[in-house]
């Protein structure tokens, strides 16, 4: 079934029927609400600062051009880097003020957790599938409610130029809230 | 007053947490073997060992480093014994300039702690953050897998 996300913003009261091009689907009230908290929340996923180390190749990127990671920078074994350039080796528990970002945990995602290259649709399966995903859809409201190094994405410090880093589209609070209601009425996953 | 171990001793180091190690290195314990070089951990100029892990000294700070074990190139090895990432840099001459030299080898005697016979492969990942002006990094390479051959 297709439709499109546009209709999925109103706040429905119960359920709900959407017209689709062959035919009318009626969607239970729960489904749209996930539906409809997906299709804000991904815009947060899909920015630079989660995506950047969410990739689906052998090293993380920077910058909002996304650029690949300055000085050939590699993911390693354990997503923490190689064994003698390790993530650590130059970024530290905090932003340091000549713009090397920081956190005490600072690695790349994993491979099972990369969204690099997929659309909407496919970061949403990618989410969901207990064969691809490392997390389960309550471990996901944890790490992107409460994951200090997902909140870095709204601590971004400022750059190597000293200007602001761009901060997700939302407030963390709002995206939080839409991984938990979007979880809460199934992890729905548009078509 | 914050206790800074650095090459086996404790020293005390009367300087705000949010100090960089470099700092504290060079101008407190005029240890001036670690070279400043961007300031930003782009060039790995100024690379020490923190508990064996190469770390940036230049955006590490005092608080970054707490009670961890800080190794520089003052405590890599001696004239009298010198460390096989010292020795093999001497047989090979690698150094031009020298500026960078140092970060070269706390980089590759770090390298060499994790992989004890590193491959090119190995060597480019590892010593892809350091840079030298002057180029030397094909002696560089041939260093490291000399100083494989001493460990």
């Amino acid at each position: 079934m297709r439709f499109p996300s546009l209709i999925l913003a109103p706040i429905l009261a119960a359920a709900t029927t959407i017209a689709v091009t062959a035919e009318e689907v009626t969607l239970p009230q729960d489904e749209v609400a996930s539906l409809a908290a997906f299709d804000r929340l991904v815009a947060v996923i899909e920015h630079p600062r989660c995506m950047n180390c969410h990739t689906s190749t052998d090293f993380p990127r920077q910058g909002n051009a996304r650029l690949r990671h300055n000085m050939g920078v590699a993911r390693g074994p354990e997503n923490h880097g190689t064994p003698a350039l390790q993530c650590a080796t130059c970024h530290q528990d905090n932003n340091a003020p000549s713009g090397v970002p920081g956190n005490a945990n600072w690695h790349l995602a994993p491979l099972s957790m990369a969204w690099e290259g997929l659309d909407r649709r496919g970061i949403c399966r990618q989410l969901t599938d207990p064969a691809r995903s490392t997390m389960t859809p309550e471990q996901l409201v944890e790490h992107m409610n409460n994951d200090p190094l997902v909140l870095w994405a709204w601590n971004p410090g400022n750059d190597l130029n000293g200007l602001p880093r761009e901060k997700p589209p939302m407030s963390a609070g709002e995206f939080g809230e839409l991984v938990r209601v979007w979880v809460a009425n199934g992890a729905q996953c548009p078509d | 007053m914050p206790v800074l171990k650095v090459n086996g001793s404790p020293h005390e180091i009367d300087l705000p947490d949010d100090t960089p190690l470099l700092w504290a290195l060079r101008d407190t314990l005029g240890l001036l073997g670690t070279r400043y070089g961007c300031g930003a951990a782009l060039c790995g100029c100024c690379t020490v060992h923190a508990d064996g892990k190469a770390l940036r000294s230049c955006v590490a700070t005092l608080a970054d480093v707490a009670g961890a074990e800080i190794l520089t190139i003052e405590g890599l090895g001696t004239a009298a014994t010198p460390h096989p990432v010292q020795a093999a840099w001497l047989e090979i001459d690698v150094a031009q300039c020298g500026y960078c030299q140092s970060g070269q080898m706390m980089q590759a005697a770090a390298l060499l702690r994790e992989i004890p016979k590193p491959s090119d492969a190995d060597i480019d990942a590892a010593m892809s953050g350091n840079l030298c002006r002057c180029g030397t990094y094909s002696r560089v390479r041939a260093a490291i897998h000399r100083a494989a051959e001493f460990i």
